[in-house]
């Protein structure tokens, strides 16, 4: 037994050697899992980035199979999802999964980035991965629009007919570039087919692309924690970080508890409430697209809402644009806006913490107040947290200036 | 020239059904179904096939579906259900031929396969017991869910007629109060309900068919799940023992 388990060894290691001599692989495995090592303190907080991993790649594997029986014509296509729901095997979990999934890959990224924004990940030297992740997240919206449209179903269609138009907005190209956007002078089969050209393959290509340099970045840089503390600082005498451990395999094994949680959660929703409540499938979008009829009330998908509650805050159309666009765009200068000495909340004084708290109350308010409609006391609501949703942003040099921050310790704080 | 007239007439009142099609804001009565009730979701589909699938395709529904899931013999399907087709993997196709019924209506009778998903159950169940009589609408009635309805009151022999009793307020605005019943139909009010209500039922079911089946696997997934977890944290403990 010995003398055959020892020549598969020599053998198996033989066959790495050649490959090795060939391709970085050993050392591409050492370098990015067995001996990555990351802050053994890391909390909750810090699964959000394998678990949009795992949505990624569930998206992508449900979404193939979508392909091989969706039909992206405007006359199949809301015939062709519902062949899918009943007549294809398994269909129905395909489809909920993907388009539970949709919803849950923005709650991830939302949580993603505000991990980031409690513990100043994105502080030096860590603006780079910031920037990449950014860039995901425009891709990921754009890929969660251009999806929203293959249903064909009514909200499918005027969703997009109304974020589309947005671009007329923009002063002597506007109605131009959303001719050029939509391919023809409305939504139509047209704008259907290049949709889908843009949601299966353009996005997640560039989607995966950026995904990848957003980790190759994080792993040459290494991984922040919750104390904000830079753990290569303190090194033991081989070289590896006291304060770290390697990512294989006793971040995969935590990894791995938080993931089947989440599935647990997910399954909830596909196996129990696919549609929550309109939210995640919304209730009008069983209709097919119909371009005589306006439905009365048309709401973005929730995941946009923020956006858009504060693009309808704004009385004048060219500036609710500009707005809107700021909005999504400012998080991006967040490694810059920040004057911060220290990166984590823990050693942040009281106004950073009000500032974080009142950003988050306004995103989630706007959140809501985009699915409700336009008037009344729901604009004022709307136009008060847009004041407060910019000013956590633009106010953050001098209030991060002048904040009292606490001491840093050296080492990260861990209670095993 | 007669025909741009009439297509513009159709187009017109296609216009005008959209404007109202989208006020839903009436109060609803709950339909109090219960889609895990074979029975009832049986007498559905018999109602449906009766009295809707006249004008009323559900194109998205095969007859063998139906089968499988409401318990019913091939043979009972032909017998019972399958009134204008032949084989039990077809679809629910209206009998009225769709373009003479778009001429008739104003447009055709909207397919019934994601109705309950799309407006809600109660919507179904309120629609069904809403018509009201109204001389000035073309076919005698209009419905309190859906106003300016084209569809004329199909159940008038089972439910009978019934008047709308409206208020107006200080701002002249009309508000539905309450039925009354003008003429007597075959049915009580309690047995029109119960038909209304395995309706709703029915295309509630019809809107999603897999509903039974995914609730019923996701509970083996979440067992599943629960043990898997158990073992993921037992793994975890057992790997971080030495991380001090």
């Amino acid at each position: 037994m010995a003398r055959i388990e020892s020549e598969v060894g020599t053998r198996g290691s033989a066959i790495m050697k050649w490959i090795d001599d060939r391709f970085p692989f050993t050392e591409t495995m050492k370098y990015h899992i067995t001996e990555y090592y990351a802050s053994k303190n890391f909390n909750w907080w810090y699964i959000f980035g394998v678990l949009a991993m795992v949505v990624l790649v569930m998206q992508l594997v449900t979404g193939i199979f979508l392909t091989m029986n969706y039909k992206p014509s405007a006359v199949e296509a809301f015939a062709s999802v519902e062949y899918i729901m009943r007549d294809v095997e398994w269909g129905w979990l395909i489809r909920y999964m993907h388009s539970t999934g949709a919803s849950f890959f923005f709650i991830i990224v939302y949580l993603h980035m505000f991990r980031a924004m409690l513990y100043g990940s994105y502080q030096k030297p860590r603006e780079l991965i910031w920037l990449i992740g950014m860039l995901i997240f425009f891709v990921l919206m754009a890929e969660g629009f251009a999806g929203y449209l293959l249903p064909w179903g009514q909200m499918s269609y005027w969703g997009a007919q109304v974020i589309i138009s947005l671009f007329g907005a923009i002063p002597f190209v506007g109605e131009a570039l959303v001719e050029w956007i939509r391919g023809d002078y409305a939504i139509s089969d047209i704008t259907l087919n290049r949709f889908f050209a843009f949601h299966v393959i353009l996005l997640p290509l560039i989607l995966v692309a950026l995904v990848f340099l957003h980790i190759v970045a994080l792993h040459h840089v290494g991984s922040n924690n919750p104390d904000g503390v830079d753990i290569k600082k303190n090194k033991g005498p081989d070289g590896i970080p006291l304060d770290g451990i390697a990512f294989h395999p006793y971040h995969t094994t935590k990894d791995l508890v938080g993931i089947v949680f989440f599935l647990m959660i997910f399954s909830g929703v596909v196996f129990f409430a696919p549609d929550m409540g309109g939210y995640f499938l919304e209730h009008a979008n069983f209709e097919p697209a119909n371009m005589m009829a306006t439905p009365e009330h048309i709401a973005p998908v929730w995941y946009y809402t923020p956006y858009y509650a504060i693009l309808r805050a704004v009385p004048d159309k060219f500036w609710g644009f500009v707005l809107f666009a700021l909005s999504v765009v400012l998080p991006v200068f967040l490694p810059w806006l920040d004057r911060s000495r220290v990166k984590s909340i823990r050693y942040r004084g009281w106004i950073y913490k009000m500032a974080l708290s009142v950003f988050v109350v306004s995103f989630v308010t706007l959140g809501w107040l985009g699915l409700q409609p336009a008037e009344g006391t729901y604009v004022m609501l709307a136009r008060i947290f847009s004041v407060l949703y910019f000013a956590f942003f633009l106010l953050m040099p001098y209030y991060t200036t002048i904040d009292k921050t606490k001491p840093v310790p050296d080492r990260v704080v861990y209670h095993g | 020239m007669v025909k741009s007239i009439r297509l513009a007439t159709a187009f017109g009142a296609l216009l005008l059904t959209c404007g109202v099609y989208a006020a839903t804001s009436v109060e609803l009565e709950p339909a109090g179904n219960d889609p895990d009730n074979i029975n009832s979701l049986q007498r559905g589909a018999r109602n449906f096939m009766n009295y809707c699938a006249g004008c009323h395709s559900a194109k998205y529904v095969r007859f063998n579906t139906l089968g499988r899931d409401l318990e019913l013999s091939e043979d009972q399907l032909i017998e019972n259900l399958m009134f204008n087709a032949e084989k039990t993997f077809e679809t629910i196709q209206a009998t009225m031929p769709l373009d003479q019924a778009a001429r008739w209506f104003g447009q055709p009778p909207p397919d019934m396969s994601l109705m309950a998903r799309a407006r809600g159950t109660d919507y179904v169940y309120n629609f069904l017991k809403g018509f009201y009589l109204d001389p000035e609408s073309p076919t005698g009635v209009d419905n309190r869910v859906l106003e300016g309805t084209s569809m004329p009151h199909v159940l008038w022999e089972l439910q009978g007629f019934q008047t709308a009793v409206f208020t107006t307020d200080e701002s002249g605005a009309s508000h539905f109060e309450h039925f009354e019943q003008a003429t007597t139909g075959s049915m009580s009010t309690e047995e029109f309900d119960e038909f209304a209500r395995d309706t709703a039922n029915f295309l509630e079911y019809i809107s999603e068919p897999v509903r039974s089946t995914r609730r019923v696997l996701g509970t083996w997934v979440m067992i599943y799940l629960l043990f898997f977890l158990v073992i993921a944290i037992m793994l975890k403990k057992q790997v971080w023992k030495d991380v001090t």
